[in-house]
């Protein structure tokens, strides 16, 4: 990212200046226009479903490649706005998937090159948090960003969004998928395996004693799915029951460090947000903790929960309104993008 | 009197026979289920005085244990007077900080090499007594393990924490941490330490080469 002397930007503040933003961190591929006051006016996305398995990064490219085109057709249709009338080009540079992410990019520079408008390079978690803050109104939140490939808990301190807790091996999305494949459940176009699992779970009774891994602010996934799979397995309980445990455990897991860091940073808010932020046992369980410390419970809507251009687009808004820009020379991607890396001058206004 | 609602447990600071003490009582959670709540409050309310008078046979300054009941998930603790680390680390002499730093260091040391790992090393589980001394507060994620693995990820913890807390004098303070955790475990098996903390950092999902 460069700071300061941006080129053809007309107008600043108004309702009038749009920016695209195209995500394309791993399965899916969005697009979307929104405009600098912060109204989302189209979001269209395509994603890629493995036959079987999980994403093969360059299968997943490929499907990128092949409806970029129909995708960022509809998000310009959707929005009524005409490609020339975009003020700015914003993409995910990373964290993600290597081929996925570079096919997002070489759209976005081509775009952004042609059009004669300046690009911006965002982190993909910074867009889940900054989407989040923009649709429930947070200003000052602890996050807890749940997806299928990240598990962090966030807060802003001096000039960055820094990483209180995270993972230290799979994403709770990652878990929940590779469980649901492992017992050989499938899920379908608008059912994800999380929520093939949580319906699952609602119907479990008896809970299953699970591995529960929680160190200081971090947290450990990898034994808990092996722990139940086995549980399955074994035949000795019911997958509902297996479900309904490991939802129980993990969710907990999560509870607790975001309690943990709300108690450590004393912060007024609880943001959820990210593709598991859709569930809603989850929520309740985070809900009931915001509560307890008379902190707001905010959770990002479903529509923007999962991987999509609009908290890309936003985020670009925001980082280019402070002055970042990102030159098409050094818009290479960067897939191991630590959160913490990005200075973020914007959030302290 | 309520003087900590923490995360796990709240802490009150009360008057128990002439005694001014630390009550320490884990409360149901009522997001978690009733049999995981039972179970997670009851083995941390019995496993953290005995690690505490563990870490005190290792030679870590840690609090005094009264009384523990484990059907309430209360344990009542010595109050230790002093400053949380957390509190004063930002505001000493740059001298003041690298020593507290380097002791602090040292007493992981003496914990990791008596097989007890401390599980939530933050400063604010530190005290800083007005005798100089630093006790170690708060057990209740310990581990005993001798294994390289969590002492790597105990210190990963410390260097996270001074990133996140403290994050002006980060570097210099997790080097003095170092230094003082050397001295006591010995260059060798530091190393393999450090070296850990490395490999676990790379571990996590997106991290940059460091």
């Amino acid at each position: 990212m460069s700071f300061g002397g941006a080129k053809n930007l007309h107008t600043n503040n108004s309702a009038d200046s749009y920016c695209l933003g195209i995500e394309s961190t791993a399965d899916d591929f969005g697009a979307a226009i929104v405009s600098f006051e912060g109204k989302v006016l189209s979001n269209a996305n395509d994603a890629y479903m493995p036959k079987e398995g999980g994403i093969h990064p360059r299968e997943a490219a490929r499907h990128h490649a092949e409806v970029a085109e129909k995708v960022l057709t509809e998000a310009f249709q959707k929005a009524a706005v005409k490609p020339q009338d975009i003020n700015l080009v914003a993409f995910s540079q990373g964290p993600g998937l290597g081929p996925c992410l570079r096919t997002g990019a070489t759209a976005a520079r081509a775009l952004a090159s042609y059009l004669d408008i300046p690009l911006v390079g965002i982190n993909h978690c910074i867009g889940h948090i900054e989407i989040g803050k923009l649709a429930t109104g947070a200003i000052d939140p602890v996050t807890l960003y749940v997806s299928g490939g990240n598990t962090i808990v966030s807060a802003f301190e001096a000039g960055r969004y820094r990483i209180f807790g995270e993972t230290l091996d799979i994403a709770i999305g990652n878990c929940l998928d590779v469980f649901a494949r492992a017992v050989g459940l499938k899920q379908r176009r608008g059912m994800p395996f999380g929520a093939v699992v949580e319906d699952l779970a609602r119907k479990g009774k008896n809970f299953v004693s699970l591995p529960y891994t929680v160190k200081g602010m971090d947290l450990s996934f990898s034994g808990l799915l092996t722990a139940a799979v086995q549980a399955f397995q074994s035949r000795q309980y019911s997958l509902e029951d297996v479900c309904f445990s490991l939802q129980e455990v993990a969710f907990s897991m999560l509870t607790e460090v975001t309690e943990r860091a709300l108690a450590h940073t004393d912060k007024p808010e609880i943001l959820l947000t990210g593709g598991v932020a859709a569930n809603r046992k989850l929520q309740s369980m985070l809900e009931a903790v915001a509560k307890e410390h008379g902190a707001c419970f905010c959770v990002v809507p479903l529509k923007l929960a999962a991987d999509n251009g609009a908290m890309i687009a936003w985020t670009g808004i925001l980082a280019y309104k402070s002055g970042i820009y990102t030159p098409i020379e050094k818009s290479y991607v960067n897939m191991k993008w630590r959160l913490e890396d990005v200075y973020a001058p914007w959030v302290e206004g | 009197m309520l003087i900590k609602k923490g995360a796990e447990a709240n802490l009150y600071l009360e008057k128990w026979h002439d005694r001014e003490v630390i009550i320490k009582q884990r409360l149901p959670k009522k997001y978690r289920i009733p049999q995981l709540d039972l179970m997670i409050r009851s083995q941390r309310t019995m496993h953290e005085p005995n690690i505490i008078h563990k870490a005190k046979e290792a030679g870590v300054p840690t609090p005094t244990i009264f009384m523990v009941d484990v059907v309430e998930a209360t344990i009542i603790m010595e109050f230790v007077e002093g400053k949380q680390v957390k509190e004063i680390l930002d505001q000493v002499s740059s001298e003041e900080r690298l020593h507290i730093s380097h002791l602090i260091g040292k007493m992981i040391g003496r914990l990791h090499k008596n097989g007890i790992i401390h599980g939530d090393l933050t400063t604010s589980n530190m005290i800083l007594t007005p005798y100089g001394k630093v006790v170690f507060i708060d057990f209740g994620l310990s581990e005993r393990s001798k294994e390289l693995e969590p002492n790597g990820v105990d210190l990963h913890l410390m260097k996270r924490a001074l990133q996140s807390t403290h994050y002006k004098y980060a570097k210099e303070c997790f080097k003095a941490v170092i230094k003082g955790y050397s001295e006591v475990m010995g260059e060798e098996k530091a190393k393999k330490v450090t070296t850990k903390i490395q490999e676990i950092e790379k571990r996590g999902r997106y991290v940059a080469e460091r």
